[in-house]
């Protein structure tokens, strides 16, 4: 194929702004999908996307406009997922930039924009749902050419739902999204973008590609240039949108390689793949390793379901590249696997699949980020877990976000109060519309993974909109706060908090955990500490009657029924030395905010 | 839960508290040839469920009024008895005449009532203290009764109101009298502590009250705030709120029964332990030590060789029954061993008296026991037959085990 009737875009559009819809009218137009096929949102494979209306995995398809190949890079629609959001960009020479005429321009939008502008996408502004009775088509398109630095007359009015407008995007696309430059010739040492891969059961390994110079064939020996993962590429093809095999995938071209690879950890979102006879000097810039960054454990609730957990955590990882587990034994909790995840929303995900695919019951920790500690020994040591952050150090670190926050300029002070509760550091403050303001904040990432959004939401009514990036580690005064059940110290509530709030958080810490430890036959402590020094300090009182009054003849059948179930109860406790704790309490910690503040 | 068992809605209400039992017409177990006498029935329960007026706080099956039915309602207790008759062993151990009201029942269908139902060497009625008049308590003396548990509840006229009872302090003073006039020598009271607005001076005050009446023998409840009761609905909160306050009754209670002299010989029940005699309750230590008994009447409860049933509680179902010579719907649940032993630990350990090990010991968990002991709350005692000390063959609660009683219980069982 001529490269100059190839055009390689993405659709990028906050959650729920018509991606998808829109993706799925172009299919339908084009004729890429008949319309028997047409399912709503074909590109959203998993049950778990079409649920939420969100994407997970990211999906290319081949479209065919007017004799122009068209691929739609299809990117995940979430802050979690920026990474790969970001390698499918940089798959693309432009990017439709979907924006909701309701909604008008939003948190996500402003990311996705900015990450665009970053890879050198042309941008094509659109304003969807303009059907919507409540719909301002100008003001949104006034906001979104604001943001791309367009005039608004550019930005295209159309309704997904509908199809209104819909060619115009493809005419669009062609007229003002570049064509792919590349070395097509066959002789030239052939470069592909890994921007994706699934794991097929049968197949292994699938990658998703562009092709930035030469040509793969069937049957080439290949290597990833960063990894050095050497396959033979088994097939190759592309989407229209299921997998069609092709002879080669040439320069500018978008499609898939089969590798056979059977970890997917082997093969690396970002990384370059070669010809092993014919091989580039240099993979393409920009391969990073993605670090997960929100920890958490997750146990099984019935230890007896320890085996189903490992195994199932080692087929999500089959898919989910990002997905980071290590086992973890904790004392009260016993043994589960400490999981690291690429943010909130990836986390989710993780555990809702394993408790609805795998059918698992599961108990899931208080999330936590990564810190870096600097020991007295003078080495650097990445702790995942509080429990194993050492009581003595030098320096520690914790990541920060980079945060936009959009809001109607109303809530500009609750955000702000919020953000300086949170050891927000004010960035800048921008007006996108007469109504609506943008803040720009850097906040320690620690601070919104608990219940930043529910705080952000609830302060703005809902109308906030939210995203962040990770800029990167900064030094913290921070401290380990541990938590001791009737004098033994209990490893799943340890907590690093900044040092100003650690007196606050233990107290509230162990005033809930009063209220959650049953009252046993003594009397007992729950204190918080850090070190040796105990900050606060709370009593469970010993119970001191605990026995039903009656008991004839009529009673019996109901007593022993009432006295099996308080037997259950004692049977979900956890016994943390001789107090026995319910799973619930190692769970207080998630909810400390709960009612403290407004 | 399945209603069907007696079909209609007053069921469902009413058993709410009874655990799921299989639902079936159950045919009492059958006599086999030859059986030993012990394996035959030593213990009646008799219910009488008609009450002037039902109190807030009540969850028993009873039946406000109705006195056109009393004649009626005796026709089929006496109906019932003869049909279950081969179950009893020719000599009972104890009858017990619980409502309800009994002592509301018409007294001539009381009397005829009385007089048929097989003699016992212990034969209570339970009473309602304004019921007790010199001419009711000449009637049960006469009838063989030898033992009355007097419902007093509280001697404070305003907890009284908030109970809904009729009786107040005089009463059951009268009522005490005119029992003693007619030579009883064995009088029950039943007190209840916890009610809403009780102040720790009321509960002394009740105590003290009750044991001027120097009755041989003394139940102390706790009030429950039973689901679906009308007390539940106007009190409840305010129960709640209250219960820690409260938490320090019971001990309250059995330090100043112990102190009057009386033995706490099970978790709500004491005795006068003067003058040799035993005045435990005699029918309800059957329940405690795992004893078979037969009850007769709409709701109650008969236990009869690994087999419990409860007859219907609705009275017009369970008179055309007999009326026809049928025995009434029951509901049937079936005692596994495994349940008979953990009743046996759940019902002993509410005693004072020791409870023998070999027979539980399969549903006795020992690293609990260990634990307990530890704690002060079980101990392992002698059976005092002999066996030599390094093997106690019994287990009792201590006194703060026994106030903790359901929650060491819970723990106990394997």
């Amino acid at each position: 194929m001529d490269l100059q009737r190839i055009r390689n875009f993405s659709i990028i559009a906050h959650i729920d702004h018509g991606k998808s819809t829109l993706a799925d009218r172009i299919l339908e137009l084009t004729k890429t999908v008949s319309g028997r096929e047409m399912r709503a949102q074909v590109l959203d494979t998993m049950e778990l996307e079409r649920e939420r209306g969100i994407t997970i995995k990211a999906q290319a398809v081949r479209v065919n406009w007017k004799g122009n190949e068209l691929n739609l890079i299809d990117t995940p629609g979430h802050v979690d997922f920026t990474y790969e959001v970001s390698r499918s960009l940089q798959a693309c020479e432009g990017a439709v930039l979907v924006v909701d005429a309701a909604q008008g321009v939003e948190a996500q939008t402003v990311a996705n924009a900015y990450l665009a502008i970053e890879n050198n996408l042309e941008i094509v502004p659109v304003v969807n749902k303009i059907d919507l009775p409540q719909a301002d088509p100008d003001a949104a398109a006034a906001e979104l050419a604001e943001l791309v630095g367009g005039k608004p007359e550019d930005v295209l009015r159309i309704s997904a739902k509908t199809g209104e407008g819909v060619a115009d995007v493809l005419d669009a696309i062609v007229e003002r999204i570049p064509p792919p430059s590349g070395l097509v010739s066959a002789a030239a040492p052939p470069r592909a973008l890994v921007f994706d891969s699934s794991y097929d059961q049968y197949r292994g390994v699938v990658a998703f590609v562009r092709m930035v110079d030469g040509a793969f064939a069937a049957g080439e020996p290949l290597r990833a240039m960063a990894q050095g993962t050497r396959f033979e590429a088994e097939e190759v093809g592309f989407f229209s949108p299921t997998m069609k095999a092709a002879e080669t995938l040439g320069a500018g071209e978008v499609g898939y390689v089969i590798t056979g690879l059977k970890d997917v950890s082997r093969l690396r979102v970002g990384d370059t793949l070669t010809s092993e006879r014919n091989p580039a000097a240099e993979p393409l810039p920009g391969y990073k390793d993605v670090k997960p960054m929100v920890f958490a454990g997750l146990f099984p609730t019935d230890s007896d379901d320890y085996p189903d957990l490992r195994d199932a955590l080692e087929r999500l990882k089959l898919n989910d590249a990002a997905l980071f587990y290590e086992p973890e034994t904790s004392q009260a909790l016993g043994f589960g696997f400490r999981c690291g995840f690429l943010g909130l929303l990836h986390m989710e995900i993780v555990r809702e699949r394993l408790e609805r695919e795998f059918d698992l019951d599961l108990l899931v920790t208080a999330p936590n980020v990564a810190y870096r500690v600097l020991e007295r020994s003078g080495e650097w040591l990445e702790v995942h877990n509080p429990a194993e952050m050492p009581r003595e150090l030098d320096a520690v670190e914790e990541p920060y976000v980079r945060a936009s926050i959009i809001v109607p300029k109303d809530y500009v002070g609750p955000v702000m109060e919020l953000n300086n509760d949170r050891r927000g550091r004010f960035d800048h403050m921008e007006y996108l519309s007469p109504e609506r303001v943008l803040l720009a904040y850097e906040l320690p990432l620690a601070e919104i993974v608990l219940d930043y959004y529910d705080q952000l939401k609830s302060r703005t009514r809902g109308y906030a909109s939210f995203d962040y990036d990770v800029a990167g580690f900064r030094e913290g005064a921070l401290a380990r706060v541990d938590i001791l059940i009737g004098e033994e110290p209990v490893d799943a509530l340890s907590m690093i908090v900044h040092r100003d709030a650690a007196y606050s958080r233990g107290k509230a810490l162990v005033e809930r955990l009063r209220k959650e430890i049953p009252r046993q036959y003594f009397d007992v402590a729950v204190q918080a500490a850090i070190g040796s020094r105990v900050i606060a300090r709370e009593t469970v009182k010993a119970k001191r009657k605990d026995v039903l009054a009656k008991c004839y003849g009529g009673d019996i059948s109901r007593k022993r029924k009432l006295l099996e179930k308080q037997k259950a109860g004692k049977r979900r406790m956890k016994q943390v030395g001789a107090v026995e704790v319910p799973q619930e309490a190692f769970l207080a910690v998630l909810n400390l905010n709960d009612g403290s503040k407004k | 839960m399945r209603p069907t068992a007696f079909g209609g809605k007053q069921l469902r209400a009413f058993d709410r508290s009874w655990p799921g039992l299989t639902a079936a017409p159950a045919k009492p177990p059958r006599p086999l040839g030859g059986i030993a006498s012990d394996a035959l029935v030593r213990h009646l329960y008799v219910h009488l469920p008609f009450c002037a007026h039902r109190c807030g706080y009540c969850d028993f099956v009873t039946v406000v009024g109705r006195r056109g039915q009393h004649a009626g309602y005796v026709d089929g207790l006496l109906a019932e008895l003869e049909l279950e008759r081969e179950l009893l062993a020719p000599e009972l151990e104890t009858v017990f005449l619980g409502g309800g009201t009994p002592t509301f029942t018409e007294p001539r269908e009381l009397e005829r009532l009385l007089a048929a139902l097989p003699a016992a060497a212990e034969v209570t009625i339970e009473a309602n203290p304004e019921t007790v008049t010199p001419a009711l308590a000449e009637l049960l003396r006469r009838n063989r009764v030898n033992r009355v548990s007097l419902g007093a509840q509280s001697f404070q006229p305003e907890l009284l109101g908030v109970l809904d009872r009729v009786a107040g302090p005089d009463d059951v003073r009268a009522g005490v009298e005119n029992l003693r006039d007619a030579g009883f020598d064995n009088i029950s009271l039943d007190l209840i502590y916890g009610i809403p607005g009780q102040r720790p001076s009321d509960l002394a005050a009740d105590i003290g009250e009750a044991l001027g009446l120097r009755p041989e023998h003394l139940s102390c409840y706790e009030l429950e705030a039973k689901p679906g009761t009308r007390f539940t609905h106007a009190h409840g909160e305010e129960l709640r709120r209250q219960a820690e306050a409260m938490e320090g009754y019971f001990e309250c209670v059995v330090e100043m029964l112990i102190g009057a002299g009386y033995r706490w010989y099970e978790t709500a029940n004491f005795c006068r332990a003067v003058g040799g005699r035993d005045l435990r309750s005699r029918h309800n230590l059957a329940y405690w030590r795992g004893r078979d008994y037969l009850g007769l009447g709409i709701g109650a409860v008969s236990t009869v060789r690994g087999q419990r049933w409860r007859t219907t509680p609705r009275l017009g179902p369970y008179l055309a029954a007999l009326r026809e010579g049928r025995r009434p719907l029951r509901e049937l649940e079936l005692l596994p061993d495994s349940v008979q032993r953990e009743e046996r630990v759940m019902l002993g350990l509410r005693l004072d008296e020791p409870l023998p090990f070999a027979a539980v010991a399969a549903s006795v968990d020992a690293e609990a026991l260990t634990r307990l002991e530890r704690l002060g709350l079980a101990q392992r005692v002698s059976l005092g037959d002999g066996e030599p000390p390094a093997a106690p063959g019994a287990l009792t609660l201590t006194p703060q085990g026994r106030l903790l009683g359901d929650a060491v219980t819970a723990d106990l069982l394997a």
